[in-house]
């Protein structure tokens, strides 16, 4: 099957841009005092987008495991760092935990994937398919670390005083724990199992618009769209199960203890 | 000083401000016996909710050693530790639902094993503060200052304790509640000689109704 779509010259892109402009004219008018924001967003969006399009174009010309592998690092590596940024409560270590649990969950997911659903795809490494799909898992295991790590500062720190007294009265630290650990792990999971509900019927999902755009067969992009909603949906579990574990292994310590003091908001 | 061998006893203790070189308390030595109502007295700021957070082994140390019967208390022996010697905050935690499950929460720890809620020891608690049987189907979040005090401190006292040890349990209860949570700690004390109680307050009149005898902290250090 030969996709085909309509090439798009900086000019169209230019007509979008001025789209913006209304953007603004509303901030004027209303005073919203959000022109410099919108303009350093409208910036950024373009100089991002267009690093990122030099970057793919040359990783996809040169075809090698080791940059694939290394591209793929940095953006696990920002993903990490940007869901920290999300949280209102963060402790020492948080980086470390965020990254451990969004690497091993994504990367495994998206390992299981290039070798298993998508067995076809030679070699492993094909930039064409691992960026993206990697990207994708990434943005939204990204989202349910935030959410999860968020909430389980927010639960801790707001009941404090019933954490505390279940150890006064003898609980261990899991039991101490566990109530603010299930709460975050179900804040973390509910908006992708949100979006798994209202597929389709909402919205259409960014990539498989992309490929109905780019002139795949339908019934292709529903089956490629299936399958990255589980995969999407296995990322964030594993990803926030994994950060908020860690984070209440760094929060209560082998003495059963709660270290309130750990946690700072920022 | 009691003769008997301590409960609980704080050797050379010590904890700095968290991140901090600043000690919150240092070189502290106390010791409590079976029998004894031990009151820790000493200004605001002195650091004697720190010390009872660290006797109670809720926060970490910096120094020194605590020992529970003369034995350093290991890790997996902290819980246990817990069980017998129980801590109760000034501000009471209040858990969602009624008094009676608040009460049962206990009950739900794994030290706790096969022990069961006992209704009729509660009720017989409850009479002591003053309240009935109703009281236990009462709403926790309906619950004033002080019926959350007497029932956390039920909650404590119906786990059989060896030591109770009270943060200013009455420092935001009305007159009525104050007295009726220092009578029931001072009967329940004083129906076993084997239970022990530290008590910080900061009010001298209570000291001398309640305690056999005073620790004093003054500025992170302490004297008997």
């Amino acid at each position: 099957m030969k996709a085909t779509y309509v090439e798009l010259s900086n000019y169209e892109v230019a007509f979008a841009a001025a789209l913006i402009i209304i953007n603004g004219l509303i901030s004027l008018s209303l005073r919203l005092g959000l022109e410099r924001m919108l303009f350093l967003g409208a910036l950024r969006t373009i100089v991002q987008l267009v690093l990122v399009g030099f970057v793919l174009k040359w990783v996809f010309a040169v075809q090698q495991w080791y940059i694939v592998v290394a591209v793929m690092l940095v953006m696990t590596a920002i993903a990490a760092i940007a869901a920290v940024r999300r949280t209102g409560l963060v402790y020492p270590g948080v980086y470390l935990d965020s990254m451990l649990s969004i690497c091993a969950s994504c990367w495994i997911v998206s390992a299981f994937a290039l070798l298993t659903v998508m067995r076809q795809v030679t070699p492993w490494y094909d930039p064409q398919y691992a960026i993206p799909l990697l990207g994708m898992i990434l943005g939204n295991t990204l989202n349910g670390i935030a959410l999860g790590l968020n909430q389980l500062g927010e639960e801790l720190s707001s009941r404090r005083d019933r954490v505390e007294t279940l150890l006064s009265l003898g609980a261990t630290r899991w039991e101490a724990g566990r109530e603010p650990v299930r709460q975050a792990i179900r804040t973390g999971m509910i908006p992708i199992i949100n979006s798994m509900m209202v597929v389709g019927i909402v919205s259409l999902p960014g990539m498989m618009t992309g490929q109905l755009i780019a002139g795949v067969d339908p019934g292709q992009a529903v089956k490629y769209q299936i399958v990255i909603m589980f995969l999407i949906a296995s990322g964030t579990a594993m990803g926030t199960v994994g950060v908020v574990l860690l984070g209440f292994r760094r929060l209560f310590n082998s003495r059963h203890q709660f270290c309130y003091s750990k946690l700072q908001r920022r | 000083m009691s003769s008997a061998s301590p409960l609980l006893q704080a050797r050379h203790l010590g904890r700095r401000v968290p991140g901090a070189q600043q000690w919150l308390l240092k070189d502290i030595n106390l010791q409590i016996a079976a029998g004894e109502r031990l009151a820790i007295i000493g200004p605001t700021g002195s650091g004697k909710s720190v010390l009872l957070r660290a006797l109670s082994m809720l926060d970490p140390i910096d120094a020194g050693e605590i020992l529970w019967r003369g034995n350093a208390i290991t890790n997996a022996d902290v819980p246990n530790f817990r069980r017998q010697a129980i801590y109760l905050r000034q501000r009471p935690a209040i858990f969602e639902g009624t008094v009676e499950t608040n009460l049962r929460i206990a009950y739900s720890l794994r030290i706790r094993g096969n022990l069961e809620f006992q209704k009729t020891r509660v009720i017989d608690l409850l009479k002591q503060a003053g309240r009935d049987e109703n009281f236990l189907d009462k709403s926790a979040a309906e619950l004033s200052g002080g019926e959350a005090q007497i029932t956390a401190l039920i909650r404590a006292l119906q786990c059989d304790p060896t030591l109770l040890m009270l943060d200013e349990p009455t420092a935001s209860l009305d007159p009525a509640s104050a007295t009726a949570v220092e009578q029931m700690v001072v009967d329940w004390q004083q129906a076993d000689d084997s239970r022990a109680v530290i008590w910080v307050s900061h009010d001298p009149a209570q000291v001398l109704r309640i305690a056999t005898r005073e620790f004093a902290l003054d500025n992170a250090t302490g004297k008997e």
